[in-house]
């Protein structure tokens, strides 16, 4: 035993001895993760939320988040001596008087889009694997909470510096809070203490943003880390992975390692762009007044398609009993996204009820092989474009020479015409290919290879494919439609008809597939080839 | 009469004579001269509106009417004023390009000197808004940066932007960017009102505060390029766009890489 080794050994008998962490260590250190590319965009969101904690409190230390009027004599010529508020002068001075401000604003921003973006493809690869499947459901749902939490955490933040932008976006909130029937108006007092913009909102919305949401946050993302420490990583189905086992490397030394080193590299692409792209250019917009207002007042992207929905709206509002009910607002703004986001915490249930598949799954499915499942996200993705799309619509129109009316009528025949389209263009893709690998695995790889045959025929050589890529396409299980009969043994109509046959109709919808390559058709092919 | 005399045998007396003396006939002369420099200016004035006249004739009369009196498709240009017609010449929009909803900014068909007889013989139909003279116009010396902002913020900002860089209006038009455009022809767009911007006379703002509405919108311009690359200074849109290709693009990579085997 070297100096060093017992030295060594001695720091962690001690600490062992005091904390009886040794045993729990070694179970945990050796834990298998699986590998796979897409495994890692959770851990963007994650080192993302770090780096926002870092970069956040770093901001705290200068920004005032007041509304006393202040006059501004800092050091940016265009707005010496204006009247503003103090959230605004204090991000101004963070912008040109503290060192490192403004590249620490600007990865703060920068890490808040990437946090949202990295969020989102995790939501898309943990959707289209199916990786919310039993034992996962409770996991898919604080995912979406914090989905939902992103999103409004990321606009009061963009809200707190006080400027022209922020204002307008804090105007639009207004306004969908007011459109609640009946209670919007007070609500909107509450929120504002009295009429908007008032002096409470910034202070309130910074104790919001600084204190509560990332609080929530970190419970939140300490337990979905925890279950999935717990229920263990799903996995891609390959030779020698089970629904029992998990397949991969352990977290000591190999995962420590790449997930350390890939913490230091989100972090370095956020530094990157902080350091190359200016975001956010509060000096730019100016003090918010609410007299004023600029062209292209945009969101930020995560809130860019809620924005898209108000603004194809059709103006339809309805007077009745002296209260004013703006459905341009309410529907788009407030039951559109319930319905959203509900639809989404729901959906694994709601799969497992179609098809009636209550197992456990740690293996996950190949997106083509749940063409129902792929062609809803699809539909569900192509609703949120085209509604994304029309949130910048005044961008695109001077940009592409269209005009807004055109974008706004796109949107609006788009919004209810291109989803159902996608929707079955994806199915029709996923079932192709099923044909495809149907083929791949009958009749082998096709080689390019043509030869002549003795009578004059040409045949291309087909080469088979390889045991392992045989048990890869063939290895997922087809469901067979759930058949509720109408009438039970006796002959007795059951109760819950009309739920029964939607079921039905729903769960043959998801059953549809090409019938995948069985071990015999290939034997009885083998004689042709 | 003894104390004039003296006067007269002064030292100083010659010289002092001597200054009177040119000072008045140069007196004489300076408005002898102008009056005829002004009968001169008559003259050329008539010359010149002839001119803009015949330009007139062949560039623009087909749709503004031979007597500048409108027509089916063009609006009439009796007291619009020079202003109108420099801006609308001098950056290229008169004569339009094609008939679509908004004449846009082009190289100019005609020179300086032919703009001015055009703004001439228009001015001369009936009075309307003068070109703004280099006294209005002075931007470096006069006007404040930080009140034109504030203008610009309340009166400009909803259609050009919070940056100058335009924006979209309804059906088609736009409010160009003001990125690059002469002092004139800013002043000359606010005291007319061309296309779809309202006029903003000197009552609404005053010419001190439209010079300072240009000197922001110069600083604007002279702008450096703070906290990195612009992204075009249109918001948020860019923004979303550059993190959801560069910058979620360079993660992916990234994970590809680190996820692959080791060979």
């Amino acid at each position: 035993m070297t100096a060093r080794e017992r030295i060594a050994g001695n720091v962690a008998g001690y600490v062992d001895d005091r904390t009886g962490a040794a045993k729990w260590m070694k179970k945990n250190l050796t834990k298998v993760f699986p590998d796979h590319w897409s495994f890692l965009l959770g851990e963007i969101c994650l080192y993302s939320f770090v780096i926002l904690l870092l970069s956040g409190t770093f901001l705290t230390f200068w920004f005032d988040p007041s509304m006393r009027e202040v006059v501004y004599e800092g050091s940016y010529e265009p707005l010496k001596g204006l009247e503003m508020s103090a959230a605004y002068a204090s991000t101004l001075d963070i912008s040109f008087e503290v060192r490192g401000g403004l590249l620490m604003r600007q990865i703060h921003h920068w890490a808040a889009l990437i946090f949202m973006v990295g969020i989102v493809v995790h939501l898309m690869r943990v959707y289209f694997t199916g990786a919310f499947r039993k034992p996962r459901e409770f996991n898919w749902i604080i995912g979406v909470g914090l989905l939902t939490l992103g999103i409004v955490e990321g606009f009061l933040g963009y809200s707190l510096p006080d400027d022209l932008l922020s204002g307008t976006g804090i105007r639009i909130a207004e306004a969908i809070i007011q459109a609640l029937p009946l209670v919007g108006s007070y609500l909107a007092f509450f929120a504002f203490d009295g009429a908007f913009p008032g002096t409470a909102f910034i202070p309130r919305i910074y104790t919001v943003h600084v204190l509560l949401l990332p609080g929530i946050f970190l419970a939140l993302i300490t337990v979905h880390l925890m279950l999935v420490w717990y229920q263990k990583h799903t996995q891609f189905p390959g030779p020698g992975r089970t629904e029992k086992n998990v397949v991969g490397y352990p977290l000591m030394p190999v995962y420590m390692a790449k997930a350390g080193g890939f913490f230091f590299i989100v972090f370095g692409v956020t530094a990157f762009l902080g350091a190359v792209a200016s975001i956010n250019p509060i000096w730019l917009y100016g003090p918010y007044t609410p007299g004023q207002v600029s062209a292209g007042s945009q969101p930020d992207w995560y809130m860019g398609w809620l924005d898209g929905l108000v603004r194809m709206a059709p103006p339809i509002e309805t007077h009745a009993l002296g209260h004013t009910i703006s459905w341009n607002i309410l529907i788009p703004g407030l039951i559109l996204p319930g319905i959203m986001f509900t639809g989404l915490a729901l959906y694994p249930f709601i799969e497992s009820w179609a098809t009636g598949d209550k197992r456990e799954h740690h293996l996950l499915d190949r997106p083509r092989n749940t063409p129902n499942r792929t062609a809803i996200g699809v539909m569900a993705l192509t609703f949120t474009l085209v509604s994304l799309i029309n949130g910048g619509n005044d961008i695109i129109a001077t940009t592409f020479h269209l005009t807004i009316n055109q974008m706004m009528w796109f949107s609006r025949i788009a919004i209810i015409v291109l989803p159902p389209i996608a929707f079955i263009i994806t199915k029709r893709l996923c079932l192709s290919l099923q044909r495809a690998d149907r083929d791949l695995v009958l009749h082998g790889r096709e080689t390019g290879r043509l030869v002549r045959m003795p009578s004059g025929e040409f045949v291309e050589v087909h080469e088979p494919i390889s045991a392992e890529k045989a048990w890869l396409l063939t290895s997922h299980e087809q469901l067979a439609p759930l058949e509720l009969p109408e009438h039970d043994a006796s002959g007795v109509r059951r109760a819950g008809l009309i739920k029964n046959k939607i079921r039905n109709r729903v769960s043959r919808a998801a059953a549809v597939a090409v019938p995948k390559a069985t071990e015999t058709e290939r034997r009885e092919l083998e004689g042709h080839h | 009469m003894k104390r004039l005399s003296r006067l007269r045998r002064h030292r100083a007396a010659g010289p002092i004579l001597l200054i009177f003396a040119l000072f008045t006939i140069g007196t004489t002369f300076q408005v002898a001269s102008a009056v005829n420099n002004e009968s001169t200016s008559i003259a050329d004035r008539a010359v010149t509106i002839e001119e803009g006249k015949q330009i007139f004739l062949k560039g623009c009369s087909s749709c503004h009417g031979l007597n500048a009196e409108g027509g089916q498709i063009a609006p009439s240009l009796i007291g619009v004023g020079a202003a109108s017609v420099d801006f609308q010449v001098a950056t290229g929009r008169m004569p339009m390009a094609d008939m679509s909803v908004q004449a846009m900014r082009k190289d100019p068909v005609y020179n300086a000197e032919q703009v001015h007889a055009l703004a001439t013989y228009v001015a001369s139909l009936a009075p309307g808004p003068q070109v703004p003279g280099e006294e209005l116009l002075n931007y470096e010396r006069d006007g404040s940066v930080a009140e034109g902002g504030e203008l610009f913020r309340t009166n400009c900002a909803m259609c050009h932007n919070f940056a100058a860089q335009g924006g979209a209006l309804t059906q088609g038009k736009y409010a160009p960017t003001l990125m690059g455009v002469e002092p004139r022809h800013i002043y000359e767009a606010m005291v007319t009102g061309p296309q779809s911007m309202p006029v903003f006379s000197d009552k609404t703002i005053t010419p001190e505060e439209k010079l300072s509405i240009i000197k922001w919108i110069k600083s604007a311009e002279a702008e450096p390029q703070l906290g990195g690359a612009a992204l075009g200074r249109v918001g948020p849109v860019t923004e979303g766009l550059l993190v959801w290709t560069l910058g979620i693009g360079l993660l992916i990579g990234v994970a590809v890489w680190l996820a692959m085997k080791a060979r």
